[in-house]
C-alpha cells in the first residue's frame, strides 16, 4: 500500500473541509472495499479522512414534510444495523433481504450504507493494474470488451465500459424509489433521486454516480409505500452465499385483489447502475397478478439486452429471474 | 524394525521438548517493544486487546491484523487472503466480528478487540472452542481461529433475533434464533474453509448453540 496520511474527522462539515483541501484525500467509512483497492493499488489516495466517529448512523421514522409516513437512514449506519432494525425489517423487508443477501457477516458488520453505495464494481479488469480500464485509467480502452465478459453487462453499458455495479442493497434502493442526501461543502443539503445517482458508463465510465467533489452522503430517504406484504429479493450467483449476484431481481407488489395497482422491478448485476425494469412494469400495471402476464412483462423488457460474448445466459436468466421474483412477491413469503 | 520406531519416537519426544521451551521463550520475551523497522505517517493508537490495553506507534497504513501479529506477538488470526475473502482474520470489535485484514488498526484507537486468544478464561476453554474439538471442526487449522470467532460472535446475533438471508419472513418479530444446518451455513458463509471441514463445523456450532449432543451428518461416499 502507498504511504497516506490518516486523519479523523469530528463533524460532516469538518471531513467535507479536510477533503476539499486535497484533491488527493479520500473518506474512509467502513473501508471493506477502498483498503482491497488501496492493496491491489487501484486506488491511490494520499490522506484519508476517517468517518467513523460522525453521528450519522441513526434509523428514524418520518414524521414530518413530504416524505411523513417514510423513513431515513443514516449515512454512516452499518448495514448489519439497518438490515436488523424493526422499522426496516417491518416497513422495508426488501431493503433488509437484499443487504443480507451482499457479501458476509463480517463485511455486513463493518460497511455503511452510504459506502455500500459507492463500491465500485468488481471487473476483474478494473482490479488487475497490468490491464487497460476505461474506469481505472481513462483512454487506456476497456480490456473486459474482448476478454472473459461472463460477468458483465447486457444493459446500458457502451464501448468504453461493459462493468456492471455491484450492490444488492441498491437494487432494493432502486425498486423503493429511495433518495439520496447529501451535503455539499458550502454546507447546503442535495437530495438524489436514486434514479439518478448512478449513472450508465457513456464516454465517462471513471465516474460510477453523480456525487460531486466534497459531497457526503448523510443520510438515504425511503418514501412510505405499501410494498411491505408483497416484496421479494431473488440473488442468483455461482455459489449459494458470499458472492456477488450474476443476476438479482428486487420486486414489490401492492395489490388491488388480484389486480396489480403498484409495480416496482430493479435487478443487478446486468448494467452500470440498478436497473429499473420499467417496460415490464407498464405492462404490468393495472393488469391481473398472474404468472402469465409475469412472463409476458418479464420477456418484453429482455427485448432490449444487448449480450456480449460470453454472458447471453443473463437474458433467459434475467427473465426468469423477474418472474421468480414476482411470483414470491405475489405469494408474500420471503424465502429464497 | 521395533527399534527404529522407537528410536523415531525418541526423536519425536525430544522433538516435543525443545518446541515447549521455544513456546516458554517467545511467550516471556518482551515483543510489546519491538521496534518497527520504518515508520511513515505514524500515530499513537490506543487498542484493548483481549481485555489489556495496548499502546503501540504504529504506521497508518497498518491493518489491524497485522499490528496485532507482528507488533503484539498475537498470531493466533490468520492472514489467509488478505482481501476479504476468506475470514480467517476475524476479529471480534465491540461485540461484532469483523475482519481484521480490512480495518486500520488507525481506526481502533479506544476500541476492544477479542481474538482467538482472549476466548478461553484461563485453562477452560470457550465453550465453541470445546464443541470445534470435539466435533473435529477442522483439519489443517489455518481458519480454525476465524471460525470460532465468527461462530462466537455468531451466538450473540442468533440469541439477538438477528435475521439472515434465509429467515423465512423478516417482518415477524423473532427474540432468538435456533439455527439450522443451512440458518449456520448461510450465517457462515464468511469463512472459507479449503479443507471442506464444514459438516463438522456446523455439528459444533450447533452443539454449542443448543448445548445438546449433535450427531455429525457427514457420511462415506458408497
Amino acid at each position: 500500500m502507498r504511504p497516506f496520511k490518516f486523519t479523523a474527522a469530528g463533524t460532516a462539515p469538518l471531513a467535507i473541509g479536510q477533503l476539499v483541501q486535497n484533491p488527493n484525500s479520500s473518506f474512509l467509512a467502513g473501508g471493506t472495499n477502498l483498503l482491497d483497492l488501496m492493496k491491489e493499488d487501484v486506488a491511490r489516495p494520499d490522506e484519508l479522512i476517517d468517518l467513523g466517529r460522525l453521528d450519522l448512523t441513526a434509523i428514524t421514522p418520518v414524521t414530518a414534510g413530504s416524505n411523513t409516513g417514510g423513513a431515513t437512514i443514516g449515512g454512516l449506519a452499518k448495514n448489519t444495523f439497518t438490515a436488523n432494525h424493526p422499522l426496516i425489517r417491518q416497513n422495508y423487508p426488501l431493503l433488509s433481504k437484499a443487504i443480507l443477501a451482499g457479501a458476509s457477516a463480517q463485511i455486513r458488520n463493518m460497511a455503511t450504507n452510504g459506502g455500500n453505495l459507492l463500491q465500485r464494481t468488481r471487473c476483474s479488469y478494473f482490479y488487475d493494474i497490468a490491464m487497460p480500464c476505461n474506469k481505472r485509467n481513462p483512454g487506456t480502452g476497456c480490456a473486459a470488451m474482448e476478454g472473459f465478459n461472463r460477468m458483465h453487462a447486457i444493459f446500458g453499458w457502451s464501448e468504453h465500459c461493459i462493468a456492471v455495479y455491484p450492490s444488492d442493497m441498491a437494487v432494493a434502493l432502486a425498486a423503493l424509489d429511495a433518495s439520496v442526501k447529501v451535503m455539499q461543502p458550502e454546507g447546503g443539503i442535495r437530495l438524489i433521486p436514486f434514479k439518478d445517482f448512478h449513472r450508465l458508463p457513456g464516454e465517462h465510465p471513471e465516474r460510477d454516480n453523480t456525487l460531486n467533489r466534497g459531497e457526503l452522503i448523510t443520510a438515504i430517504e425511503l418514501p412510505q409505500n405499501k410494498f411491505a406484504a408483497h416484496s421479494a429479493y431473488v440473488k442468483v450467483r455461482d455459489r449459494n452465499s458470499y458472492a456477488f449476484a450474476l443476476v438479482s431481481v428486487a420486486a414489490a407488489l401492492e395489490l388491488n385483489g388480484n389486480n396489480i395497482s403498484a409495480v416496482r422491478i430493479a435487478m443487478g448485476g446486468v448494467a452500470h447502475q440498478p436497473w429499473r425494469a420499467t417496460k415490464a412494469e407498464a405492462m404490468l400495471l393495472g393488469k391481473a397478478a398472474t404468472t402469465d402476464n409475469f412472463k409476458l412483462a418479464a420477456a418484453a423488457e429482455m427485448q432490449s439486452a444487448k449480450p456480449l460474448a460470453y454472458n447471453a445466459f443473463k437474458i433467459d436468466m434475467g427473465q426468469n429471474t423477474i418472474v421468480h421474483a414476482l411470483d414470491m412477491a405475489l405469494k408474500g413469503t420471503a424465502v429464497k | 524394525m521395533k527399534l527404529m520406531s522407537m528410536a523415531a519416537a525418541g526423536l519425536l519426544a525430544s522433538h516435543l521438548v525443545g518446541a515447549e521451551q521455544l513456546f516458554a521463550r517467545a511467550v516471556d520475551m518482551d515483543i510489546e517493544d519491538l521496534p518497527p523497522v520504518a515508520i511513515e505517517n505514524g500515530l499513537t493508537v490506543n487498542i484493548s486487546v483481549n481485555n489489556t490495553k495496548r499502546k503501540v506507534l504504529i504506521d497508518s497504513r497498518a491493518t489491524l491484523l497485522d499490528t496485532m501479529r507482528e507488533r503484539m506477538g498475537l498470531t493466533g488470526s490468520k492472514k489467509g487472503c488478505d482481501h476479504g475473502q476468506c475470514g480467517a482474520c476475524t476479529v471480534i470489535i465491540d461485540g461484532n466480528r469483523v475482519l481484521s485484514c480490512l480495518t486500520l488498526a488507525a481506526t481502533c484507537e479506544g476500541k476492544s478487540v477479542i481474538t482467538i486468544e482472549g476466548l478461553a478464561k484461563d485453562n477452560v476453554l470457550n465453550p465453541m472452542q470445546t464443541a470445534f474439538l470435539k466435533h473435529d471442526g477442522f483439519q489443517c487449522g489455518f481458519c480454525t481461529p476465524g471460525q470460532i470467532c465468527s461462530a462466537v460472535a455468531l451466538m450473540k446475533e442468533a440469541k439477538e433475533g438477528q435475521a439472515s438471508f434465509i429467515t423465512a419472513d423478516v417482518r415477524q418479530d423473532q427474540k432468538s434464533v435456533v439455527l439450522s444446518d443451512d440458518e449456520i451455513a448461510e450465517r457462515m458463509s464468511g469463512n472459507i474453509c479449503r479443507c471442506g471441514a464444514y459438516p463438522n463445523i456446523v455439528a459444533a456450532i450447533k452443539e454449542a448453540q443448543t448445548g445438546k449432543n449433535v450427531e455429525q451428518t457427514w457420511l462415506f461416499a458408497g
